[in-house]
């Protein structure tokens, strides 16, 4: 049997490029991970009848069906089709399963559908971001978490978004009692204390987190109608100077934060490594290259920060520098 | 005498009855729950049938207008003592200027938690001055309970059916709502917005899903008993079983001196809860009940004991919120049950 498979087109397709010659593995994309029993039982099917009966839960949330053979992905992307309209991924043409890979799937912790923690509804928004994102084959990684506990890990993204709240406190409802100030404590940043058995909140410290509305016992405190965000912006695994993604803007709205991201593809297009191996680099080493000021220009066009919003005019980012030590103290 | 009103009919009596009182009723408070974007139900002025939640029980009871959670009782300065005045939080409409009576609509229940808070303010040594004086302000509209809550059970308390005492009561009928007059003076404002007279019964339950059954004797044996142990890693001693219950009357002193000049200041009464830390504190650093366990048993007897052996009934009325907000899933009717169970099994041992 002839096997002349263009890989390149393959991987754009969302298969994997396997080590085992003749099988590939469907990278299926769940934005926000969450996904429908349904989709996941066709997801079952598919690796029943084509993969090797496993499945495979990736990092960010996919579910990868490996061993399948190459010349069974026009079928398998027959079947991912009611999957991918499950997902309600984008999709112009409907004959090719997914149409890149390159921005990954969009990551989210459970958020407030769930978790008595969560500031927002993680999962619509990742669902949200992906609409305005995918396809597209630019490496981007865009991740969301519902408070700042980041179980999401967004720390790790090229963009990371923390839900956060702005804690209302009736001094009328409260009783004194100290369990807020003793949670902020325990729990987080140690921004509350009692003065004359009132609370006072340092606002400077305070993250957001929602931590003291959760333990009040009386409703003296309540969450902000207004979900506000915390960006981190520019996190990367990776071989030469992995680093966690450090605070931009805090108090930004959804909008804003989709704007930013959207921006952001016309300033990989304009900056990329023409070099980068299958065009893909992480844009932290882009921002590094061209400088922090010409990324805010980019990305902040028509962008029109609210009023409440906290914008980092400098960005420091840490991270071991591999490429030119790789000493171990 | 009752009436039958459809909802601009109701409104209209509704204003009416503003003219001299100011209504106190639960309120649906959209996103100000303990999680993102959940509501919470608890009191609050209204103006109209519209901002009164008439379906959902409320989260936190009635009693907030009676015990506030948080109240001044008076100023001092250097050498004068100023009582403060008002009603309700600062602000509200119940503030100080003015001296409306209040109607407070709730449900059965809640009306028979009146009873006890006013049998351990009023009716237990001396009279309370600063209850009495908010006391005196306020009067009752019943909601009839046409189903019971989940948690429930105010049947085994003996307080589905409300005692007198009542002004008028509000059920939904049909796409309207359904009134019966009690207070003569009031039925013009009824007669003049409604559709119709009718006979009138606000609707009380007759089932519940939870039972109850509290201990008919308590050997002193119980205070060792294990069963609170459990408690003492289950419970988190937070306090909102205390804090939303309508027969709580706990409260706790705050004395402020201000900081500019620490020879000013105010007290303050604010709600305490005998599960919350510092509720044993005495003077010299002392601190009894450290357990959880031990919080919980002093609580579950003052509810369903000791307050009987002083007043001849129980303090809990069943109204179950203790049991809807405990975030640690502890169910009061539960404990209550194992109480008794294990107060039948001491009685047994000793015959
Ligand atoms: C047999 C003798 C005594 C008995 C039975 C007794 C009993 C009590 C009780 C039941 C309380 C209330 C505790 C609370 O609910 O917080 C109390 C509080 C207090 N007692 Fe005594 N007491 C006695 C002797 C004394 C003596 C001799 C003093 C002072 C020298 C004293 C000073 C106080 C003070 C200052 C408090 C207030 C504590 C606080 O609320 O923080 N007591 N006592
Ligand atoms: S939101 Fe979080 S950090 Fe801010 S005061 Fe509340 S518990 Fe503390
Ligand atoms: S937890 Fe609530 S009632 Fe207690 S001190 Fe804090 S704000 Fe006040
Ligand atoms: S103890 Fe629980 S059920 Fe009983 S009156 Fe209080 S809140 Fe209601
Ligand atoms: S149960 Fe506790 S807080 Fe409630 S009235 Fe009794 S002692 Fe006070
Ligand atoms: S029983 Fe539940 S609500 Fe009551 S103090 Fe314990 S944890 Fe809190």
């Amino acid at each position: 049997m002839i096997q002349d498979v263009n890989v390149k087109a393959l991987k754009k397709n969302a298969f994997r490029q396997s080590k085992v010659r003749g099988e590939t593995a469907s990278r299926v994309r769940v934005p926000g991970g969450l996904v429908s029993a349904k989709s996941m039982a066709r997801i079952v099917e598919i690796a029943e009848e084509f993969g090797n009966g496993e499945i495979f839960l990736t990092n960010r949330q996919g579910v990868e069906i490996p061993g399948i053979r190459l010349e069974d992905v026009p079928k398998v992307n027959a079947l991912l089709q009611q999957i991918i309209e499950d997902t309600q991924i984008n999709q112009e043409d409907t004959a090719h399963g997914y149409l890149a890979s390159g921005t990954r799937n969009v990551v989210a912790c459970p958020g407030k559908r769930l978790c008595p923690f969560g500031c927002y509804d993680t999962t619509a928004f990742a669902q949200r971001m992906d609409h305005e994102i995918f396809p597209n084959n630019r490496h981007v990684k865009v991740a969301f978490t519902g408070c700042s506990n980041d179980c999401a890990h967004v720390a790790l993204n090229d963009f990371g978004i923390i839900g956060m709240t702005e804690p209302q406190y009736d001094p009328t409802r409260c009783i004194g009692c100290g369990q807020c100030v003793n949670w902020c404590q325990r729990r987080s940043v140690s921004a509350l204390r009692l003065v004359n058995d009132k609370v006072v909140r340092d606002e400077d410290r305070c993250i957001g987190c929602g931590v003291c509305v959760v333990y009040c016992p009386t409703r003296a405190w309540t969450r902000s109608p207004e979900h506000y965000f915390r960006l981190k912006i520019m996190g990367r695994t990776g071989k030469q100077n992995p680093r966690l993604a450090e605070d931009w803007l805090r108090w930004v709205d959804e909008d804003s934060i989709v704007k930013i991201v959207k921006n952001t593809y016309a300033f990989i297009e304009e900056y990329i490594n023409p070099d980068a191996p299958e065009g893909k680099e992480h844009i932290g080493y882009i921002v590094d290259r061209v400088g922090f000021d010409e990324f805010c220009k980019w990305v902040l066009k028509d962008v029109e920060l609210p009023e409440k919003c906290e914008r980092a005019t400098r960005v420091y980012w840490g991270g071991k520098r591999y490429d030119r030590e790789n000493d171990l103290r | 005498m009752g009436y039958v009103l459809d909802k601009e009919g109701l409104n209209r009596t509704l204003d009416a009855l503003s003219e001299d009182f100011l209504l106190y009723a639960p309120v649906r408070k959209v996103g100000e729950g303990r999680f993102t974007d959940v509501d919470v139900v608890r009191y609050d002025f209204v103006r109209s049938v519209d901002d009164i939640e008439l379906d959902a029980k409320s989260d936190y009871s009635f009693k907030e207008i009676l015990t506030p959670l948080s109240q001044t009782l008076f100023y001092f300065t250097e050498d004068e003592v100023h009582e403060a005045g008002g009603l309700g939080a600062p602000g509200s409409p119940a503030g100080t200027a003015d001296d409306r009576p209040v109607i407070v609509f709730l449900r059965a229940c809640d009306l028979h938690a009146v009873r006890r808070l006013d049998q351990m303010y009023l009716g237990n040594g001396p009279t309370d001055t600063f209850y009495a004086r908010i006391r005196d302000r306020v009067r009752f509209a019943l909601l009839g309970c046409d189903h019971a809550f989940a948690s429930c059970f105010c049947l085994d308390m003996g307080t589905n059916v409300a005692p007198e005492g009542w002004l008028f009561s509000l059920d939904r009928a049909g796409e309207g709502f359904a009134c019966s007059v009690a207070d003569d003076a009031l039925a013009p404002a009824f007669a003049a917005n409604a559709q119709g007279e009718k006979d009138v019964t606000p609707a009380h339950v007759t089932e519940n899903e939870v039972h109850v059954r509290v201990p008919s004797k308590v050997p002193n044996s119980i205070y060792k008993d294990p069963l609170w142990d459990e408690y003492d890693s289950r419970c988190i001693e937070c306090g909102r079983c205390c804090i939303v219950c309508p027969t709580c009357t706990c409260f706790t002193m705050q004395d402020v001196f201000y900081t500019d000049n620490g020879r000013v200041g105010e007290r303050r009464r604010v709600q305490a809860s005998c599960m919350i830390d510092g509720y044993t504190d005495v003077a010299g650093g002392a601190s009894y009940r450290k357990k959880a366990g031990e919080r919980m048993r002093f609580k579950v007897l003052h509810k369903v004991w000791d307050f009987r052996q002083r007043f001849g009934y129980d303090m809990c009325v069943g109204c179950g919120r203790c049991d809807d907000v405990c975030p640690e899933y502890i169910s009061f009717a539960a404990i209550v049950n194992k109480l008794t169970d294990a107060c039948e099994c001491e009685e047994a041992k000793d015959e």
